[in-house]
């Protein structure tokens, strides 16, 4: 690929999702970063409790993001065929688990408010 | 603790902080080289891929230029997606976007055909008549399909008895699927190939044929399905170490193969499919027949004399430098895409590497310099060879492989994020191409 520049994957991005949607997709990711950097700040500290229930949720969001992967683009775990495509896969499932971590989090946070 | 009051301390600027980074992120891969000021009266034939491109880079560059684009086709087709339409895996509307969605203001469109060209005088004449004089001339006008060439074909039959064309547009991909889709619910015998004129994507007659392999395996009916492909030369691909792969994985899946084998003429009625081989003509019964017929620059252009003088006289590609894109004997003209005369890259892929090339030559020339950028004969070719993987081969004009990502993504190995970029990837990064981001 010639030129991979950030602008040339903000353009493909735009193009993969909509201008409005992928904007709105990093609104919505940047408001739950802000909002769980938020909790973190208020809080004064991690809760440990909410934290075990994000944890617990991880695997939920790691299926989901690779079960949605596969959909779209009419494909099966049958159809890995190298190292590199095992690492996209835990890379899809790394990312579907952390960012529904984060959201848990904050989720309980804002809901439950402060707790040990 | 500590460390998280410290952050409470610097909220606001740490909130700051990620703001100027987003911002940062969203514009500072876009920045532009400075636009040049000119009064040049720049043509482009062709709203296509390379058209469209180039047209939306010139207008971003150019202050005061007058660029006129001329296509008569309203819709505007993104043919890498015409095997994915012919597989089943996509509809025909896939591929299907407006011509004036893409072009740029102030870019004017002339939608009508260009019936003359005249390079002395630097004139194109529409068919409606409107006369168009150039400072300078891009041509990107595509190819023409030339389906007269097979004897006793139709475009009418598509979809109908076994016959499949899923290089005549998007509707056809799809009446080309439904032809697949029975064959392989009920096996017989498959015939693939290609033709013998140069032709865009040399990798798509092998795709759809791993296609139909890999649906009539899914559907049970391997046993029962011969599949054949027909290759025009001896050889399967025209970079040898491409062709070994790709032989290797035929043979492994009971792929046939005949080398040397053209197709010339089908009786749609009988099933029956005529090749030109080296010691005669050969028929062959089919119960599904793949046509890609023999492919030539448009009339209009093959009326000039832009064509090379000893090479491709049947075809008419015209006369560029390989490297500059820039025409030998008419300096004021460029090309881009399937048009071009040069022994690589007929493929969209391409075409987004022609695109700084031209730019850079022509800005140059307006600005009285020359300009430095060269096109090697980069081609991308995501070959898929079933349902869920494909293999990133990527060339150049000495055949050698040339991987965007290499160590990291092996080009002759069939891989699943091979398959993600075909199918998730291309199209996105093919319409940041259209407007010039790409």
């Amino acid at each position: 690929m010639k030129d991979l520049t950030l602008g040339t994957l903000i353009a493909v991005w735009e193009e993969m999702f909509g201008r409005g949607i992928f904007w709105a997709m990093v609104a919505v990711a940047a408001v739950i970063t802000a909002l769980y950097l938020y909790v973190l700040i208020r809080d004064r500290q991690m809760s440990m409790r909410k934290f075990l229930l994000a944890q617990l949720s991880m695997p939920v969001g790691a299926v989901a993001a690779v079960g949605f992967v596969l959909a779209v683009t009419s494909s099966h775990l049958s159809d890995m065929g190298g190292p590199i495509d095992v690492i996209m896969l835990m890379g899809i499932a790394a990312a579907g688990a952390m960012g529904f971590a984060i959201l848990v989090y904050v989720a309980q946070s804002l809901v439950r408010g402060k707790q040990d | 603790m500590s460390a998280l009051t410290g952050l409470a301390a610097t909220r606001r600027g740490f909130l700051g902080l990620a703001a100027g980074s987003a911002a940062l992120a969203a514009t500072g891969g876009r920045a532009q080289a400075q636009r040049v000021r000119t009064s040049a009266r720049i043509a482009i034939l062709g709203a296509g891929a390379g058209g469209t491109a180039i047209a939306n880079r010139l207008a971003n560059r150019l202050e005061g230029a007058t660029i006129t684009i001329i296509d008569g086709r309203q819709q505007h087709w993104y043919q890498p997606g015409f095997t994915l339409i012919a597989a089943g895996l996509k509809s025909a509307s896939y591929s299907v976007s407006q011509t004036a969605d893409w072009l740029p203001e102030g870019v004017e469109w002339i939608p009508e055909y260009a019936a003359a060209l005249d390079p002395v005088s630097s004139r194109i004449t529409t068919t409606g008549g409107r006369v168009v004089d150039y400072d300078y001339l891009i041509v990107a006008t595509g190819l023409s399909l030339d389906w007269d060439a097979i004897e006793g074909f139709s475009l009418d039959m598509v979809g109908q008895n076994g016959l499949s064309a899923h290089y005549a547009g998007p509707e056809y991909a799809e009446l080309s699927w439904r032809a697949l889709d029975r064959f392989t619910d009920t096996g017989g015998v498959g015939l693939f190939g290609r033709p013998a004129t140069e032709m865009k994507c040399a990798g798509a007659p092998l795709k759809i044929t791993f296609l139909a392999e890999d649906i009539a395996n899914r559907k049970g009916t391997r046993a029962s399905t011969q599949i054949i492909y027909n290759a025009h030369a001896q050889s399967l691909f025209g970079v040898p170490i491409v062709h070994h792969r790709v032989r290797q994985l035929f043979d492994e899946r009971g792929i046939e193969k005949r080398y040397d084998h053209v197709l010339k003429a089908v009786d749609m009625q009988r099933r029956v499919a005529t090749y030109a081989t080296p010691t005669g003509d050969v028929q062959t019964e089919y119960d599904f027949l793949n046509v890609i017929p023999p492919q030539r620059a448009p009339q209009v252009i093959r009326d000039t004399d832009l064509g090379w003088a000893d090479r491709w006289q049947d075809q008419g590609w015209i006369e560029v430098d390989r490297e500059t894109l820039r025409h030998i004997r008419y300096p004021n003209i460029f090309g881009i895409g399937d048009i071009n005369g040069v022994p690589k890259g007929k493929t969209a892929a391409s075409v987004k590497w022609h695109q700084p090339v031209v730019e850079d030559h022509l800005v140059s020339e307006i600005q009285g310099r020359e300009g430095t950028e060269r096109f090697n004969g980069y081609t991308s070719c995501p070959m898929i060879t079933r349902i869920g993987r494909a293999m990133l081969i990527e060339f150049d004009y000495n055949d050698n492989l040339t991987p965007s990502f290499p160590g990291i993504i092996a080009p002759l190995e069939e891989l699943w994020i091979s398959w993600l970029m075909k199918e998730v990837a291309l199209k996105p990064t093919y319409n940041a191409m259209l407007r010039g981001l790409a």
